[in-house]
């Protein structure tokens, strides 16, 4: 494998431009040299910011790193640009079934046998899936990996894909002690926290200022006759946020520095929203 | 408010002129009063903008306690359209109320441009 290695960086130190990446960026990563692979996965993603294989190889990276959450929106956007995707369907599963959604792991699943019927890591994972088969790890390794290979050393699934169990609402989500609060119509505070860029904690003060925020949002616009509403997004000096309601009397507040876009942070809200609803409904 | 009246007009204009935009005010963000305003027909421009004070003046508040900063831009997003607010440092609200398929970064741009005009 090191001398693939070898030859695989020598043929790109050639041709920047070509794909070989992808080939050099999956050895890398099985290899473990994750940062090495990390490397070469973005060169080429900047290169070829279009081509899914690239998304999709640049994700299993992350994920492998444990960041699941850009993991998630580059195999979503893999998914954007070929809905069939089947390393794209397999990534979304792995993570779906990570934060315990089996649900939607098993459509993706489902997505990604009816793209490619023969593939025995789908079927596999899928079975595990639906019914919830014994031991650990078989459904991840089908989803993440490629073929049998397991995407991350084996975990098991039972502890990572019931996080209903647990008591904190953001269990698994990126910020989840620090950037995300879970407030009731009151201000109360049913999870999460908030750190400052001091580090300190500043929960309950801002937690105080949320009071009835969300009422007051639903009255504006229903004053302008927009419907419901459906999120906050404020942009300060220093920081984003973004407020959505899971439900009609709950408020969800994320936070992060000016380097995370307007958009992403959207996309973290919506995350962390459907967890929270998630959560408000098993604890109801 | 550090503009002259007819610059309130002007700083309306920029953002009315954006397709998507159902209307504009400048409001006092400390007691929610309409300075000025340009808004269609139907849109209840006192109350709306009483509620998006209230609304900037917690937003506000929260975000300085979360460490932040000062609010620059901010948008209520609903099913059916937004309401984009741009705080001036001198203490008016620019506000537009649009459709739901606004172009929302323009929006913003010709709000802080606004809100420029009136200081």
């Amino acid at each position: 494998m090191p001398d693939a290695i070898k030859t695989l960086s020598s043929q790109l130190a050639q041709d920047p431009d070509s794909l070989v990446f992808l080939r050099l960026g999956e050895l890398l990563r099985q290899k473990g040299q994750l940062d090495t692979a990390h490397r070469v996965a973005l060169t080429g993603l900047e290169r070829h910011p279009h081509l899914p294989d690239a998304h999709d190889l640049y994700a299993r990276i992350l994920a492998d790193k444990h960041d699941y959450e850009r993991a998630f929106d580059e195999w979503d956007m893999a998914l954007r640009i070929a809905p069939d995707h089947v390393g794209a369907l397999k990534g979304l599963a792995f993570l779906y079934f990570k934060v315990g959604d089996v649900q939607q792991a098993a459509a993706h699943l489902e997505a990604a046998q009816r793209a490619a019927p023969d593939d025995p890591g789908v079927a596999q994972a899928l079975a595990m899936a639906r019914g919830g088969g014994p031991g650990g790890g078989g459904a991840e390794a089908g989803a993440g990996g490629r073929g049998t290979e397991p995407l991350t050393e084996p975990e098991p699934i039972a502890p990572a894909a019931q996080p209903l169990e647990e008591a904190r609402v953001f269990a698994g989500l990126e910020g989840a002690q620090e950037g995300l609060l879970l407030l009731d119509a009151s201000g109360r505070v049913l999870g999460g926290a908030l750190k400052d860029p001091t580090g300190q904690d500043v929960t309950d003060a801002v937690a105080a200022y949320l009071a009835g925020v969300s009422q007051e949002a639903a009255r504006t616009v229903k004053l302008l006759g927009l419907g419901r509403w459906t999120g906050l997004a404020a942009e300060g000096t220093l920081g984003h946020v973004h407020l959505a309601p899971p439900t009609s009397d709950a408020l969800l507040l994320v936070v992060r520095d000016r380097a995370v876009p307007m958009g992403r942070l959207a996309i973290i809200a919506q995350r962390a929203a459907l967890a929270a609803r998630r959560w408000l409904e098993a604890h109801a | 408010m550090t503009a002259p009246a007819a610059a309130y007009g002007k700083a309306l204009d920029l953002i009315t002129r954006v397709r998507g935009v159902r209307g504009a005010m400048l409001v006092s963000a400390e007691d929610g009063i309409v300075v000025a305003e340009q808004l269609m027909e139907g849109i209840k421009g006192p109350a709306v903008s009483a509620l998006a004070a209230s609304l900037a003046t917690r937003l506000r508040r929260a975000m300085e306690a979360a460490g932040v900063g000062a609010s620059l831009f901010w948008h209520l997003q609903a099913e059916q359209g937004a309401l984009l607010v741009v705080p001036t440092p001198a203490g008016t609200l620019v506000v537009a109320v649009a459709e739901p398929d606004v172009n929302v970064g323009l929006v913003r741009l010709e709000l802080l441009r606004a809100a420029e005009v009136v200081g």
